[in-house]
């Protein structure tokens, strides 16, 4: 039988991660970097300075046509008609009885006729492709996946922007923004976006060239950072993560992303969304004493019970932090819960977003 | 910090060792244990006068991303817990062997040493 590590996928910049002494990890199907000298040091590298992230697991998914607004429109939660040429939007892909499929950055790119970028979680990718091809029907649409056209890489940090504008052939996109420039004499798809909290650059590039600008970040004093702390980072700056605070199970209005729902778009899932009231809703916490939550420790509260759906030590304010679904009535900020964390009952309190603001 | 293994310990299988010293031992994880884990961000200890029952998991160490038992090589009653530990638990990487120690133990049964591995045949386990 072959072992696992034969069948997992690998990203263009695997031996960058072997070279660097990373510690490579099954991940959605991938062997990826979980760290290389340690989830704390590289998380305080993102807070304090930059790393970048090789996310290349992540899919793509492109858009295209005189009717791929409209079609978009019809499938992502949020207004496609608000996305302008060069932009990017934060949505989700949602079923009929709004259970979350993914959650999404579409970018409308730039050039000649409607075209978008969808960036997909890697462990979706094959089912959002699917989903988005069997909706085109009626539209004039091509929907087109693009994940082997693309590496990516996540530069984020405070220094990360004037990192990445020293080895940039021109203008950097600004925050929510997407533009071609050339990074390392590579032209690229820049994008202001990221999963961390801090300012940054995420860049899409050829496969066959990555390599070079991971060299070249390095070269500037950029650190590789893996997936651990990507994961630390996103639960301090309350991003989501599919799979744990996401899930077909749950859908955006319990997961407080309402704000990403424009119900009038009339979005598949939207009518199931329409005039709903919660019984639970995902909320931040943190912990008041010792401990650290994980993902499926039971929450008390003085409203009923509830889950975490995400839990870490937080590398900034070291303490335990996390995401829960709670009751509503309890989903207060300062709200005192108990996490049962494997036979222990550890004090918390329901926390605003997000936890840590750099 | 390279792999270690010092020869007068005895060592379980679970990547536990035993520093004993007539019917009382010192427990701890070995080098290879908190490489795995990684950094380790907390350790819960058993209350002292606890029992614990050898492979028994007996107390938790964290990574920021992992929570991992950690067994008791031997059996008998919790004398004392490291508490040092629980304001830098990171002692557990930088020292396995000495500052890192988690609990010593009065043994209720001295014949389970001899199930114990010595350091040739622990690190016979591991490669």
């Amino acid at each position: 039988m072959p072992s696992a590590a034969e069948t997992l996928r690998r990203t263009p910049l695997h031996d960058r991660h072997q070279a660097a002494g990373a510690r490579l990890v099954p991940f959605a199907g991938w062997e990826m970097p979980v760290q290389y000298e340690g989830v704390r040091q590289e998380h305080m590298a993102v807070r304090e300075e930059a790393g970048v992230f090789d996310v290349s697991h992540m899919g793509q998914v492109e858009t295209r046509g005189p009717g791929a607004e409209a079609f978009l429109q019809r499938l992502l939660s949020n207004d496609v008609t608000k996305l302008a040429e060069g932009g990017a939007q934060y949505s989700l892909l949602c079923r009929e009885d709004g259970g979350v499929i993914d959650d999404l950055f579409t970018y409308r790119l730039p050039g000649d006729g409607p075209r978008f970028l969808t960036v997909t979680n890697a462990s979706n990718h094959e089912r959002d492709y699917a989903w988005l091809a069997e909706h085109a029907a009626g539209f004039d649409v091509e929907v087109v996946d693009a994940a082997d056209r693309y590496a990516m890489l996540a530069v984020q940090g405070p220094r990360a922007r004037a990192a990445v504008e020293r080895i940039a052939g021109g203008e950097l996109p600004a925050r929510m923004r997407t533009a071609s420039v050339a990074i390392a004499g590579i032209d690229c798809l820049g994008c202001g976006t990221g999963y961390t909290g801090e300012d940054g650059v995420e860049i899409l590039a050829p496969p066959e060239r990555a390599g070079e600008i991971w060299d070249a970040l390095l070269a500037e004093g950029v650190v590789p950072v893996g997936l651990g702390a990507r994961d630390t980072l996103r639960l301090e700056a309350c991003f989501h993560l599919y799979g744990n605070d996401l899930s077909l199970d749950r859908n955006p209005i319990e997961a407080g992303l309402a704000w990403a729902c424009k119900l009038d778009t009339d979005f598949i899932g939207a009518d199931a969304l329409r005039d709903l009231e919660p019984a639970q809703l995902l909320v931040p916490f943190a912990f008041t004493g010792p401990g650290i939550p994980r993902q499926g420790n039971p929450v008390s509260t003085a409203h009923g019970d509830g889950t975490v759906t995400s839990g870490s030590l937080s590398p900034c304010l070291e303490i335990g932090i996390g995401m829960a679904y709670l009751p509503a009535a309890a989903a207060t900020p300062g709200a005192p819960i108990e996490v049962d964390v494997r036979g222990k009952r550890r004090e918390a309190a329901v926390r605003g977003k997000p936890l840590y603001k750099s | 910090m390279a792999a270690d293994y010092p020869e007068d310990l005895k060592y379980h299988a679970e990547h536990d060792w035993a520093r004993i010293d007539g019917d009382v031992a010192v427990f701890g994880v070995t080098w290879y244990a908190q490489d795995a884990l990684g950094e380790v961000v907390f350790y819960d200890p058993p209350a002292v006068g606890s029992t614990v029952s050898k492979d028994g998991a007996y107390a938790e160490v964290e990574s920021v991303k992992a929570v991992s038992d950690v067994f008791a090589p031997l059996s008998g009653e919790i004398l004392e817990v490291n508490e040092a530990l629980s304001d830098n638990p990171e002692k557990i990487n930088d020292d396995p062997y000495g500052d890192g120690w988690l609990v010593k133990v009065k043994l209720s049964d001295l014949s389970e040493i001899d199930q114990l591995l010595d350091v040739a045949a622990y690190r016979d386990l591991l490669s």
